[in-house]
């Protein structure tokens, strides 16, 4: 007979709910209280494009050895939605739990005999909680299952207690009773269901002083700090919160103290397209503007693009990916829109990308977007994605240098001007193909131009001239390819034996393939990595690939979009690069990492032998 | 001539205004539109409004989006930055353009084409948003650059070369009214004596100033079953008032007879005067207004004149509560919140 599992800072919980329900909150708390008691978690929200009836997951992965990626499986499934309990008896692992609303007895229900079934009368509970109400009580029966947890797992009290304080400062009455709730469900389960869960948390010291932060938030604040003081946006999930992320740290950070005026001007805009228009018209004007959207706004913004990029116009776009084409899953992640931001728009179009890893890399790209974009006067798009940007992910702290001066790129002044500096829009004055502006306002007699979307010389005056026309895209041309040099280089890290096979990742992927390495490694089985963080490619990217004989490129699509985009911009033979694509709509996992190199390179070795 | 560069001299005893500035500082190049385009004495009375309020021409930026109408802004004030965008969007490149500097003004450029077809939206939203600009469709009922056909505000029944327009119109002016704009104005090219005071007033009215103005295009819709041409609206011109626009330090001259004129004291101080042609028009009562206008235009009357104006008013900037200063000016000392910020920032998130 299969026994219950017994794993200890090592399992994966899973919440089902009905979405509405105000099960979030008490679910990260239930994260949170891990995080404090130093052991690393991993929590993913999976939930439906609907705001009340539906049913939402939010997953945690505990890993005492600090593992962030999706592990795939559940231990121990929360079941509080009826809808769904089928399918998430199935999901459960050999041995696993289930914690149950056992106020009604379990009856039609289908279980299996291998499950350990923890049954807590949550409604009856919280009937017992004197002065409230239905609405109270059905968000109060979330702690309730939270205080039993924090007994089945062995939480410290006192780390719920203090969670519970901090989320409620200020209000009493309600760390009162949800204290309560949490007594309630913890003194139910350790009289009704001492021993019978072999599932633990020990304190441990792996998380250290990291943060457990989300994507959109950490960027939201990386505007901030980058210095974005224009943001127009349209609502689309799942890049919302990013705008809305911004708004509440500006709320905070960029209010003048005396005359409590705004620093930043926000507009939620009528579509995409108009959020697109003012963050060019802002980024004309030098004020540093960004919108932030997912694969249907970038679709709908792509005549911009081609403006911006043509006109020589600095803004900056977060995108944050979800499954695609058209309406596609719009809860679900993704990393498919790839080849659409690089090229977006009509015309040869080429287009800065950066791809954070995770949050704090979403704060730092965030903020470097701005210098990058004015620095090239160009689009740069930061290419997050839903899990990265919806989620809280463990991460290190957010760091800011003091010293970082805003890199403001070439804006001719209005003291340059009148020493007489030469001034011609499109004239490449350094080399670089990058050439200067001036600000509309900025002298009455020099340096006003005429901007436009029409081929124009290096004076910008209009002109169809072949020659005129040739010689501005090549300078855009000469202008990307410096890029490659200035936006986040590539991070390699070898194997610890000398192979001939490499890998290439980017985005969210990162954590699953830090775990994957690690038990590629375990079976002796090594590989080179290199992992992509901009778009044009560093020349370190076409090195990698020629010091290998096949590499993996590792991508959230259906279409291996970045390793088209290798083949079409670096010389390199295609037949070098293999695929290796998760596009479910789920987070990729080590798991599947593991097993698809794993696969390839056992059959490799077999071949060799043969 | 198009292709012969506009002379640079001038009369030494060419007039000046206050800031010493003469006609030919507001000009811009030579028009490539064809000989006789209203669109060309929209850009002279333009030129002409600007001069007569002494504005610094560089402190004014021009935004289009794509047709005719909007190549103009490269025929007037050369020494203003131009921003010729993309068809239709003209309203949210000036809307970001004004963010994040709200010191210039703001000069909107558009065609019925641009603005009441594929700009319909956009249109309506940064009116109703009360961007602080001057938008001026430049209306003329046909699409002129892809060769003459109807555009949405063209009248049902107007006949070009070679079709009949069957569809309803689109009113500019009404739709304004409806959102919200708090300056709406109608006007004819022809008619420089009307039109380059109601220039004025809308360019210094802090808000969003409509304009929406008649401008024959004479290459596709001046013929006589057109209700943009020349003829059709100079007979059928209702104007229901004239206005001066007085800056603060003008002098005034002329004298009315008591009781027909109403003075308006906009937020700088200036004065619009309106001189009432139409005894019984009220321009501050908005649903009024849109009453007159939907009788006269069932009448085959074009009514111009400013035909609506709310006394305070305020804009974008002033729902969002920005600072005084630009935005584009900021430092990273007034916008970076710093490192010792970020540690209580990071323990938020433990």
């Amino acid at each position: 007979m299969t026994q219950p599992i017994s794993a200890t800072n090592d399992f994966v919980v899973k919440f089902a709910n009905v979405n509405g329900s105000g099960s979030a909150s008490a679910n990260e708390l239930f994260a949170r209280c891990i995080l404090r008691m130093g052991v690393a978690v991993a929590s993913r929200n999976i939930f439906p494009s609907n705001i009340q009836g539906l049913p939402t997951w939010y997953e945690v992965r505990v890993s005492g050895e600090g593992w962030l990626g999706r592990r795939g499986g559940v231990d121990m499934m929360v079941q509080m939605n009826p809808q769904t309990w089928e399918r998430d008896i199935d999901e459960i692992e050999p041995g696993g739990y289930v914690l149950y609303d056992s106020t009604k007895p379990l009856t039609t229900q289908k279980t299996r005999p291998d499950l350990t079934l923890l049954g807590v009368p949550l409604t009856q509970l919280s009937n017992t909680l004197e002065g409230t109400i239905p609405r109270e009580r059905q968000l109060l029966k979330n702690v309730i299952y939270l205080g039993a947890l924090s007994a089945l797992l062995g939480f410290e009290p006192a780390v719920v207690e203090e969670l519970i304080r901090k989320q409620f400062k200020g209000k009493n009455k309600l760390i009162g009773l949800n204290m309560k709730a949490v007594e309630l469900g913890h003194s139910y389960a350790s009289a009704n269901l001492a021993g019978k869960c072999k599932l633990k948390v020990e304190r441990a010291n792996i998380v250290g002083d990291r943060i457990f932060i989300g994507g959109n938030d950490a960027a939201g604040l990386g505007a901030v700090y980058g210095g974005a003081t224009v943001c127009a946006w349209y609502p689309i999930t799942p890049s919302t919160s990013l705008a809305e992320a911004f708004m509440a740290h500006c709320k905070k950070f960029r209010v003048d103290p005396e005359t409590k005026k705004n620093n930043y001007a926000i507009v939620q805009a009528e579509d995409e397209i108009a959020a697109i228009g003012m963050v060019i018209g802002a980024g004309w004007n030098g004020a540093r503007s960004f919108t932030a959207t997912s694969g249907p706004g970038i679709s709908l913004m792509q005549e911009f693009f081609g403006l911006a990029y043509f006109a020589e116009i600095p803004a900056v776009i977060f995108d944050i990916q979800r499954g695609g084409p058209s309406t596609g899953m719009p809860t679900r992640t993704q990393q498919s829109d790839i080849l659409l931001a690089a090229y977006a728009s009509h015309g040869d179009t080429k287009h800065i990308l950066l791809f954070p890893e995770d949050p704090r890399e979403s704060f730092e790209f965030a903020a470097d977007a701005f210098d990058l974009a004015e620095r090239f006067q160009t689009p740069v798009f930061v290419m997050m994605d839903l899990d990265i940007g919806m989620n809280d992910w463990l991460c290190k702290p957010l760091e800011w240098d003091d010293a970082k001066v805003y890199d403001r790129g070439k804006i001719m002044t209005a003291e340059e001007l009148e020493a007489g500096k030469e001034f011609g829009r499109y004239l490449d004055v350094d080399g670089d193909g990058i050439p200067y502006r001036t600000l509309p306002g900025t002298h009455p007699t020099r340096g006003a131009y005429f901007t436009r979307g029409t081929s124009r010389n290096r004076q910008a005056r209009y002109s169809e001239e072949g020659i005129d026309y040739v010689d501005n895209m090549q300078r855009l041309l000469q202008k990307f390819d410096f890029a490659k040099t200035r936006v986040p280089q590539p991070v390699e890290r070898p194997a610890r034996a000398a192979t001939r096979w490499g890998a290439i990742y980017y985005g969210s992927t990162s954590v699953a393939m830090d775990e994957a390495l690690a038990s590629l490694e375990a079976r002796g089985l090594f590989v080179d990595v290199l992992r992509v963080r901009a778009f044009p490619f560093a020349d370190s990217v076409l090195d990698f690939i020629n010091a290998h004989d096949q590499v993996f490129v590792l991508e959230q699509n259906r279409d291996a979009q970045l390793q088209k985009l290798i083949v079409n911009e670096c010389a390199v033979d295609p037949a070098r690069l293999v695929s290796i694509l998760h596009y479910d709509g789920t987070p990729i996992t080590a798991r599947f990492i593991t097993d698809a190199i794993a696969e390839r390179l056992t059959l490799s070795r077999k071949e060799a032998a043969e | 001539m198009t292709y012969i560069a506009k002379p640079k001299f001038h009369h030494r005893a060419i007039p000046t205004n206050a800031l010493g500035y003469t006609h030919r500082d507001y000009e811009g190049r030579v028009s490539t539109l064809c000989a006789g385009c209203g669109h060309d004495s929209i850009s002279a009375a333009l030129i002409q409004a600007c001069f007569e309020l002494s504005i610094e021409p560089h402190r004014v930026a021009k935004l289009s989006g794509i047709g005719c109408s909007s190549k103009t802004p490269d025929y007037f004030l050369g020494q203003s930055h131009g921003f010729n965008s993309v068809h239709g969007r003209m309203p949210s490149v000036l809307t970001g353009a004004n963010l994040a500097n709200r010191e210039l003004i703001y000069l909107g450029v558009s065609g019925d084409g641009d603005s009441a077809s594929i700009g319909l939206g956009q249109f309506a939203h940064c009116v109703r948003r009360g961007v602080n600009m001057t938008y001026i469709c430049e209306n003329n009922g046909v699409y002129g650059l892809t060769k003459g056909q109807f555009s949405a505000t063209a009248d049902k029944g107007s006949k070009s070369k070679t079709a009949v327009n069957s569809d309803s119109p689109i009113d500019l002016v009404s739709l304004a009214l409806v959102l919200g704009a708090t300056f709406v104005a109608r006007s004819f090219s022809g008619d420089k004596t009307q039109l380059i005071p109601l220039l004025k007033a809308a360019i210094m009215h802090q808000g969003a100033a409509v304009i929406d103005i008649v401008s024959p295009c004479v290459q596709f819709n001046n013929n006589p079953q057109s209700t943009k041409s020349y003829d059709f609206v100079r007979e059928h011109n209702d104007a229901v008032n004239r206005i001066d626009f007085i800056t603060p330090r003008a002098e005034i001259t002329v004298d009315y007879a008591p009781g027909t004129t109403e003075d308006v004291k906009q937020h700088d101080g200036s004065i619009i005067r309106l001189s009432k042609i139409d005894e019984s028009y009220d321009p501050h009562d908005r649903a009024r207004v849109m009453g007159y206008l939907q009788q006269r235009h069932a009448a085959g009357e074009v009514v111009t004149g400013l035909l609506f104006l709310e006394k305070e008013t305020e804009d974008l900037h002033a729902h969002l509560n920005t600072v005084d200063s630009p935005l584009n000016v900021l430092s990273e000392k007034v916008l970076c919140p710093g490192s010792a910020k970020l540690a209580a920032v990071n323990d938020g998130y433990r």
